[in-house]
């Protein structure tokens, strides 16, 4: 039944959003490397609970194989936006799908926000079936509807594209594109709702990534290196913007929040020059878009002793940057260094000018780096998936990628762990009290109870 | 009657002024809001005046007292339906044009079935006292549905346009979160109510 006032947990504006309470719950998603089912996991964050840092419930998904990834949120802020209003929508289901069996799971959050229930599965065949797409990855709550993207089609190749849910009843209502033009490879999508603007990235189709990363297909340039920008009205694709194939992976797309803004930023993983990472902006650029290189986070030297098979030929460790988040005032970018076991902060007042404010190190392919919390473990993964409060104060990161990336860049076998750290705009430490060990089951997307640094989007600054 | 649902249209943040705020920001002049303001107000007008001359063409073949039957049914069917589910058409986006805003407004205005409401006040100024047979006369019906899309737009164009700018200048948008009521659940009541009162009350 819709509400008599909007949702408490849209805002107008990002700005607004950051007087945002606290968040007291975090929802992960948590792949399971033996066998049995995924989960969604849910964490208690009330830094005031006995329970802090602990998992206090766990849904197990109804089949085996799902990969969970990433996940969203049915409705959110862009319920406001003036042209598709539905203000007195919910945020309430989680939309969560397997990236490798394709099912998408819909939970509700709405009786107990801390014990989520399954209620609609949507299966596989029904994805492909009425989308031809398969893999789902990214979830975004539009305007007018779930937005959702996959990187291949049904059959395991490409292309992979986007597709939309109905709000209401989480029917697929087909394919988004009227006209893809060249975007075949699919990774992440993101908008700028105040410039009409899809962006896209790249991965690399089912096939060319399920196996684990091909090292003939990397060093081929064979893997996403570009960003696609798209009317988000007319749904079609409007340009391209190709960093260059030397820069494999162009992944995660970090949009400003502010509406009026017109730029974003991407992380690259690995350019195949010298094992470095990057991080590029896309901006307005006369009538159209450009993307200009912002940073390069060079790779370390190491031991082949310490290197996994796949890199000992190269006596360095990448920092293999999987994921950034971008906080909402679109000051503080968080870079994860998932090789190289770093949590980097920058100061992007400046786009173009990423000053360095902030580092933690924790676990990494040769650092192994220990957290406070018990100081005598070494850990292995890195930050991966990294979620910023609305505040902009607490930053939740996990420390796997996806199963069989996993074992080639960790062979010993991630083990699983969240961790925080607390953030101020010139600097930020981890949490000593906040170290969550998962063990078996390996943690991936973070989203925040009420909405958080990249679950929402706002058509006024 | 007309004028309380023209303003009644013009105070939903989801039926204009919010869209002309809304672009004012994003240019950060209030010179977007007013360029908005007009197109939305023909679009508004546009739909109200396509649902009378409907009503008109109808009237010119049908009885008054014939009429009021379909158009009751098609006010409760529509009330329901939006109490049900909150649909809106899928158009629009933050660099419409005035020709795009216009259309934006006809189309969200006949989906709320905006030009529906005033076709039974509009009846009731057609009909013929007396003879329940009687078809609409077309010249005097012409006249008082032009009068009637004009009296609905103009009430609506007014409030809208004073509440963007005092939302613009003055309160700001955070003020949705706590007064953005569900005026469509109260529109869809509305519908079903005066398409109820259309079907039980004969015209005068």
């Amino acid at each position: 039944m819709a509400r008599m006032i909007p949702d408490q947990t849209f805002y107008p504006s990002p700005s607004m959003a950051m007087s945002a309470p606290p968040e007291t719950l975090a929802y992960v998603a948590m792949l399971n490397p033996q066998g049995g089912s995924d989960a969604l996991a849910v964490l208690d964050v009330d830094a005031s609970s006995k329970a802090y840092g602990r998992q206090v419930s766990q849904l197990d998904m109804p089949k085996t194989g799902d990969e969970l990834h990433h996940f969203g949120w049915n409705a959110c802020s862009s319920c406001l936006c003036p042209f598709a209003s539905h203000p007195h929508m919910e945020r309430r289901y989680l939309v969560v799908p397997g990236l490798r069996s394709s099912r998408i799971h819909i939970l509700d959050t709405k009786a107990d926000p801390a014990k989520p229930r399954l209620v609609k599965v949507i299966e596989p065949e029904e994805v492909a079936k009425k989308t031809g797409y398969s893999r789902p990855h990214t979830t975004h709550c539009g305007p007018d509807g779930i937005y959702m993207n996959a990187i291949g089609s049904a059959d395991g190749t490409g292309p992979g594209g986007i597709f939309v849910l109905d709000p209401d009843t989480f029917e697929i209502q087909g394919r988004w594109e009227q006209d893809r033009g060249p975007q075949y490879l699919a990774y992440d999508f993101w908008w700028h709702l105040g410039h009409d603007t899809m962006i896209t990235s790249e991965w690399g189709t089912p096939d060319m990534v399920e196996n684990g990363v091909n090292p003939e297909l990397l060093l081929a340039g064979k893997y996403g290196h570009q960003l696609h920008v798209w009317d988000l009205q007319k749904r079609r694709h409007r340009q391209v913007l190709d960093l260059g194939a030397e820069y494999q992976m162009a992944l995660e797309l970090r949009p400003a929040h502010d509406p009026k803004k017109a730029y974003g930023f991407v992380g690259v993983v690995v350019s195949l020059k010298d094992l470095s990472s990057s991080i590029w902006v896309w901006h307005r650029n006369g009538s159209g878009w450009a993307v200009t290189k912002v940073l390069d986070i060079p790779a370390e030297p190491a031991a082949a002793a310490d290197l996994p098979p796949l890199l000992k030929g190269f006596n360095a460790v990448p920092p293999l940057v999987t994921d950034i988040n971008l906080s909402l005032d679109d000051r503080q970018l968080y870079v994860s260094c998932w090789g190289t076991g770093e949590l980097r902060q920058y100061d992007v007042s400046d786009p173009f000018k990423p000053k360095l404010t902030g580092s933690v190190h924790i676990g990494g392919i040769v650092r192994r780096a220990t957290h406070p919390y018990h100081p005598a473990t070494p850990l292995n993964g890195g930050p991966q998936m990294v979620e910023v409060s609305r505040d902009g104060r607490r930053v939740y990161f996990t420390n796997s990628l996806y199963q069989s990336w996993d074992e080639q860049f960790y062979p010993d076998g991630v083990r699983g762990w969240i961790a925080k750290i607390d953030a101020k705009p010139d600097g930020c430490a981890l949490d000593p009290k906040f170290f969550l060990d998962t063990g078996k089951l390996r943690p991936h997307q973070v989203h925040l109870e009420g909405g958080d640094a990249s679950s929402d989007s706002y058509c006024f600054s | 009657m007309l004028l309380f649902l023209g303003a009644f249209h013009g105070i939903n943040p989801g039926m204009g002024w919010l869209f002309a705020v809304a672009l004012g920001m994003q240019e950060n002049r209030s010179a977007a809001v007013w360029r908005a303001i007009l197109p939305i107000g023909v679009g508004h007008a546009c739909a109200v005046a396509a649902a009378v001359a409907l009503g008109l063409l109808a009237g010119v073949v049908l009885p008054v007292d014939a009429i009021r039957w379909p158009v009751a049914a098609i006010l409760i069917m529509l009330g329901v339906l939006r109490l049900l589910r909150h649909r809106h058409p899928r158009y629009g986006s933050m660099r419409i044009g005035p020709g795009g805003l216009t259309i934006w407004s006809f189309l969200i205005a006949t989906a709320h079935g905006a030009g529906l409401m005033v076709l039974p006040v509009w009846l009731r100024m057609s009909a013929v006292p007396g003879d329940h047979s009687a078809h609409v006369h077309a010249t005097t019906t012409l006249a008082s549905g032009l009068a009637a899309t004009a009296v609905h737009s103009g009430s609506y164009l007014i409030v809208t346009a004073a509440i963007a700018w005092i939302v613009f200048h003055k309160l700001g948008v955070g003020l949705l979160r706590k007064a953005w009521i569900n005026l469509d659940l109260i529109w869809a009541s509305a519908l079903i109510v005066s398409g109820a009162l259309t079907m039980l009350l004969p015209p005068a």
